[in-house]
């Protein structure tokens, strides 16, 4: 950025600084302000956000529209079950598609360009495209409604393997050859070897995957018809059913299932940022 | 550009020397050996593709020729789910609905440009700040975003309404008034997917290297006569991949219009997206041979739309 910035800046004069963090400022409210209404309306009352004008603060902070999304659904389960199937998904991806990706990289056996083209294949291929059959195996195993159900399809990962690949291949070769030339086996180069320099990588993908996972939800609506057993998307979208417009429990309920990727993106912002950067740089 | 050479891999796992030595000595072994070793790091995930993935594919591909019946019973219709979608109005109307989604999704795109350009100017204060607050939208779930944005959108109470009003201007029932109900989902679209494409692009602007806008400065370029003579073509392949993805996400729009838009809504019909009405053919009205073949056909229009984008690339992505 500086040498750039530097440029930009000398062209530019100071008088456009205030402009510019007008600009900024009104886009900052418009992207997260609503998240702030979010808020402030789930402590009002069904009452008080029918008044016009409508009040800023709440009158009186009311928690009871949080235990009216406890009693409304199995809040505390559908928790539970997003966050296993988040993790599950992520620790699988993670691991699974490391392996493969080294083996992409670093070993060298027939027809690899052909298995990696047809890895590659997968990734074209959009979920619509899969999920009735995906549908039927689940069911054929006596799965549906229960929780490795959400998460069995997604712990393989065609993207995550690409991009470990990616990242592997940009590591050069010297660095294992200390390891090689001590009689190193393959699975030793990639576990203490490998692993430890793909962070980066790791990092992106597992972000991403949790990111996506806790919040999917076509998937989990169709394998899932148990609110004892479905994720806080789908239940997010059951609560609508139950209070239509009856926004201060809604809202309640949307932070609920939110807070916690909220709260960890803000503490790790700058992974997740650079996560994000990196595979768009990358894929 | 990245080397195959180095990637003979384990062949040289016992030093370069060693192995040369046994590969001409037993290469069979040898081939074997890594042939078990790829097998051990490759077989999870392709196992799990070929199940989970691959074989879906073909299934569905299979269906998309069959007519369901009552009782989850199938039987082969040939062409027939094909030629029905032509007439189906109902297929046509979600089509260019999703169409109008990816148009309207692609005004995210020069916004997102703004923002990164403006934040990646040096000396620029709170960037951190203005960066955390813009990305909050894409790591919250669309399930909640399509809920909050419901509550924006209410037509009684909302916050927008209340807002326009003061300024004199008549809201409507944004999410019910078929008129409007397409446009203001593809906002929420837009606004979920800004600090996204924001952060490939500021990574993309951080490659430039400033020596390009100092000749530019010599020259007596302005910033904006830089901004579209040095960023815009510098940042073009970063702008191609944010664009590519941005029509691939759009085209499979479901999640905000499943819950922003209720089934007895009556905009339905004018913001039904091709991915809502496959969910519908397939998981609650069980017509999944319909539903296969709704599927491939959007999978053909996917195709087609980014085929037609890394054609027209050549005329205005710029690679160094």
């Amino acid at each position: 950025m500086s040498e750039t910035a530097a440029a930009l800046s000398r062209v530019k004069p100071r008088a456009g600084s205030v402009a510019a963090h007008t600009l900024l400022v009104a886009a900052a409210l418009v992207l997260a302000g609503p998240f702030v209404w979010e808020f402030l309306t789930s402590f009002k009352s069904l009452t008080e956000v029918a008044q016009v004008p409508p009040t800023i603060l709440p009158q009186e902070w009311l928690g009871s529209n949080y235990t009216a999304v406890f009693q409304a659904l199995p809040f505390g389960i559908m928790f539970f079950n997003t966050t296993v199937n988040a993790l599950a998904r992520t620790g699988a991806q993670l691991l699974l598609c490391s392996m493969a990706a080294f083996g992409f990289a670093r070993i060298n056996f027939p027809g690899r360009k052909i298995l990696f083209a047809l890895f590659l294949s997968v990734l074209l291929v959009p979920s619509q495209l899969l999920v009735i059959p995906q549908y039927e195996i689940i069911q054929s195993l006596g799965m549906l409604n229960r929780l490795p159900a959400l998460f069995l399809p997604g712990m393989f990962s065609a993207f995550g393997t690409f991009l470990l690949r990616q990242f592997f291949l940009s590591l050069p070769a010297e660095l294992e050859e200390a390891a090689r030339l001590d009689g190193a086996n393959p699975w030793r180069i990639y576990w203490s070897i490998m692993l430890p320099l793909a962070r980066p990588g790791l990092m992106a993908l597992g972000i991403l995957t949790l990111l996506w996972s806790w919040n999917d939800l076509l998937w989990p609506l169709i394998v899932t018809t148990d609110t004892r057993k479905t994720t806080l998307s789908v239940g997010l979208a059951s609560l609508q059913g139950q209070y239509a417009t009856n926004y201060p429990v809604l809202m309640a309920g949307s932070l609920i299932a939110t807070l916690p990727v909220i709260i960890a993106f803000i503490l790790m912002q700058k992974q997740v940022i650079e996560g994000i950067a990196f595979t768009g740089s990358k894929a | 550009m990245h080397g195959t050479t180095e990637q003979t891999g384990v062949l040289q796992r016992t030093g370069a020397g060693q192995v040369a030595e046994v590969r001409r000595r037993r290469p069979g072994r040898f081939r074997r050996q890594n042939l078990l070793w790829a097998l051990l790091f490759i077989g999870p995930t392709a196992v799990g593709l070929a199940v989970f993935y691959i074989w879906p594919a073909l299934r569905t591909f299979y269906f998309s020729f069959t007519t369901w019946g009552a009782f989850g019973n199938y039987e082969w219709s040939g062409l027939a789910n094909y030629q029905e979608l032509l007439k189906d109005s109902e297929v046509r109307t979600a089509f260019v609905n999703t169409f109008w989604f990816t148009i309207l999704g692609l005004l995210g795109i020069p916004i997102s440009l703004v923002l990164a350009a403006m934040l990646s100017r040096r000396g620029r204060k709170g960037v951190s700040a203005y960066r955390t607050l813009m990305f909050l939208p894409v790591v919250t779930m669309p399930a909640a975003v399509a809920i909050i944005w419901r509550w924006l959108y209410s037509g009684d109470y909302g916050i927008i309404n209340f807002l326009l009003a003061k300024i004199g201007i008549q809201g409507t029932y944004w999410l019910s008034n078929p008129q409007t109900a397409l446009p203001a989902v593809a906002a929420v679209g837009i606004w979920s997917t800004i600090g996204y494409n924001m952060v490939i692009l500021m990574a993309g602007l951080q490659a430039i290297p400033g020596f390009y806008y100092e000749a530019a400065a010599l020259d007596g370029a302005g910033p904006v006569r830089q901004f579209l003579s040095v960023t815009i073509p510098l940042l073009s392949p970063t702008l191609f991949f944010v664009t590519v993805l941005s029509v691939i996400g759009s085209l499979q729009t479901f999640d905000l219009v499943y819950v922003m838009i209720g089934r007895t809504n009556p905009a339905l019909p004018q913001t039904r997206t091709v991915v809502y009405l496959f969910y519908q053919k397939a998981f609650i009205e069980n017509d999944r041979g319909y539903a296969a073949a709704i599927a491939f056909a959007l999978l053909v229009v996917i195709i087609i739309v980014t085929a037609f984008q890394f054609r027209l690339q050549r005329r205005w992505v710029h690679y160094e």
